[in-house]
């Protein structure tokens, strides 16, 4: 078993003993929720980029038999480039919102619930991320999607609980569409290994009954992605979180939940059927009009970010949907910039809400002078989600407009086009509105946020300002290529 | 077959549920059901006319046993389902206190 095939389970089982021990004896000990919190996140993150280093390049897959059951009849966790690149975008996210989270949540009570939630949601994840196993993979699902129900309701006000109402019921059906697809590919194919399932579903690619399992797949992974028009609860559930949930949930995890698995599934299991394809363009371009259209005219911070997010989605849908060797890059890449300036917008929102109490834009202004940090990182953030260069958004973009331009999907292209000079308007009101202008005499005592905010707000900052380095050749190769070169057609090689 | 067509009136039934009451209980309800059905749907994928569980069924008639793996499937998607409704319930009686009431349309706050 090769190296990185040995830290596989790990991903998984760090935070969720993290879990438990903060459950157990944080409740008693206080302040060993935020050192056990930041300890968990900063091993799976350390770990992701070591296996970054041990190099599992393509689509050579690293496989470690859980409990020794080799597959397929054991469940096996992969390790391969999607995998990899997936681990290092969650795992980066998770342990600078968890630093955020050190300052922010000191204003809730029970920190220790918090934490114990926020790393069940990150072991869920990890785990959907990791699993080579179809029903495992609905497991890890479960575990990350009921972790974040709780989340969302943290605050327990009045519409926190209505968000998370709406927000659990269309997830447990969004679930439940995937539990059947599932049972019905199990019944077809009698395996649950994903590696297995494809080489039995190759010849069959048309086929009925894979394409109705296909649909369902799309329908509940569509509902965690919150793709037009299964994205109603989004706009809800994520401002209503604590701002480094918002963060996590907007920045990774309705991409390892929602986009990764539809990806996983319709490219490497079911082999990508040209129908499912033109449904996920469709789809991707559906939900960038909708999300940047909603979010123009809205005045509450968090929940302007948050339709930007259905937006954004559907660039990564789009790119990936292309299926074409620049698409797939463009759409990855996009997805990778996407965690990090959304999150970084969502822990801005959270810092100036910090700050003044408030998420209506109307009321806010001028606060350039007093929150230096905020706004900076603010405009960093606002460039790179509207693809100004040299910003990583920018590039991201750019490759995605280039590959519809390459598939002669024109129209696709003009839209892409379309929904980036829309988003440079909405950003450009956040930053007008929030920041510039006279510092009206209500916010003349406002103080910047305490330092660990700060410092986890600048290091995202500067991800977003390096990040574009990623497409040359000599940094992208390990990370982005061969994460791309995953879902190209043909056969998972085994390690 | 008929049993199938079953299942899938059980899932209807319960997307119904969901979808046309203005209580949160009976949205409950709705989930409960629709999960039920495709519980039922994963029982019956594994069954076989006449067949038995694999421990008692002769060796070589693979034909004649019962698939014991969607039974390994359904337990622990009910342990799933069981976590998600209790937080839905508790989430439930929250709002109840909140709000003083379980219908959806005076608890409507948010915009879609």
């Amino acid at each position: 078993m090769s190296a990185s095939a040995t830290i596989t389970p790990l991903f998984v089982a760090i935070p969720l003993g993290a879990a438990f021990l903060t459950v157990l004896l944080a409740r008693r000990w206080g302040w060993l929720a935020d050192g056990l919190g930041l300890t968990a996140t900063f091993l799976t993150m350390g770990m992701a980029f070591a296996a970054l280093g041990l190099a599992q390049r393509g689509r050579t897959a690293a496989i470690h038999p859980v409990g020794g059951w080799d597959p397929p009849v054991g469940i096996a966790m992969v390790m391969d480039g999607l995998t990899l690149f997936l681990l290092v975008t969650v795992n980066i996210v998770a342990f600078l919102t968890a630093l955020y989270a050190v300052n922010y949540m000191r204003a809730f009570t029970a920190k220790w619930q918090f934490y114990a939630l926020f790393l069940l949601m990150l072991a869920g994840m990890n785990g959907v991320v990791v699993t080579g196993d179809l029903f495992n993979l609905y497991v890890f699902l479960e575990i990350a999607a009921v972790a974040s129900y709780a989340l969302v309701a943290f605050g327990t006000e009045r519409h926190e609980l209505e968000a998370a109402f709406k927000y659990a019921i269309m997830s447990t059906l969004g679930s439940l569409a995937v539990l059947l697809g599932i049972g019905i590919l199990y019944s077809y194919t009698s395996t649950l290994n994903m590696a297995d399932m494809a080489q039995a579903l190759r010849g069959h690619e048309g086929a009925a009954i894979p394409t109705l399992a296909g649909v369902l797949f799309v329908t509940g992974f569509g509902l965690k992605a919150a793709l037009v028009p299964f994205h109603a609860w989004l706009p809800d559930a994520h401002p209503s979180a604590p701002a480094p949930i918002s963060a996590m949930l907007s920045g990774v995890f309705i991409k390892s939940l929602g986009v990764y698995a539809l990806c996983r599934v319709v490219f490497n299991v079911l082999g990508m059927p040209e129908p499912l394809l033109s449904v996920l363009l469709a789809l991707g371009a559906l939900s960038m009009l909708v999300g940047v259209f909603l979010a123009v005219g809205q005045w509450d911070f968090k929940r302007l970010l948050a339709y930007h997010s259905i937006s954004q989605i559907g660039y990564v849908v789009l790119g990936i949907g292309l299926a074409t060797p620049l698409g797939l890059v463009g759409g990855l890449f996009h997805l990778f910039n996407h965690s990090i300036f959304k999150s970084l917008l969502f822990l801005n929102a959270g810092a100036v809400e910090w700050a003044t109490g408030t998420r209506d834009l109307r009321q806010m202004g001028g606060l350039r002078r007093r929150l230096p940090v905020t706004s900076g990182t603010t405009l960093v953030a606002s460039m790179s989600i509207a693809g100004i260069p040299p910003f990583n958004g920018f590039w991201s973009k750019l490759l995605i407009i280039l590959a519809a331009v390459e598939a002669q999907r024109y129209g696709y292209a003009v839209c892409a086009v379309v929904v980036s000079v829309l988003t440079l308007a909405s950003f450009m009101k956040v930053v007008k509105y929030a920041f510039l202008g006279a510092t009206p005499e209500r916010w003349k005592n406002v103080r910047e946020v305490p330092h660990l905010m700060k410092a986890a707000m600048i290091v995202l900052a500067v991800i977003c300002v390096v990040g574009g380095a990623l497409l040359l050749p000599a940094v992208g190769e390990p990370y982005l290529s061969s994460a791309a070169e995953v879902l190209k057609p043909g056969l998972w090689v085994a390690d | 077959m008929g049993a199938y067509v079953m299942c899938f009136v059980l899932l209807a039934i319960g997307i119904y549920a969901i979808l046309a009451h203005r209580n949160l209980i009976k949205i409950i309800i709705g989930v409960l059901i629709a999960q039920c059905a495709i519980h039922l749907f994963l029982v019956l994928i594994a069954f076989r006319r006449d067949g038995e569980a694999p421990l008692h069924a002769a060796e070589d008639s693979p034909a004649l046993m019962v698939d014991p793996l969607p039974h390994a499937m359904v337990l622990t998607a009910i342990v799933v389902g069981l976590a998600t409704t209790v937080l839905l319930a508790a989430l439930a009686i929250r709002i109840y206190d909140k709000y003083g009431t379980y219908d959806i349309d005076k608890i409507r706050e948010l915009r879609g």
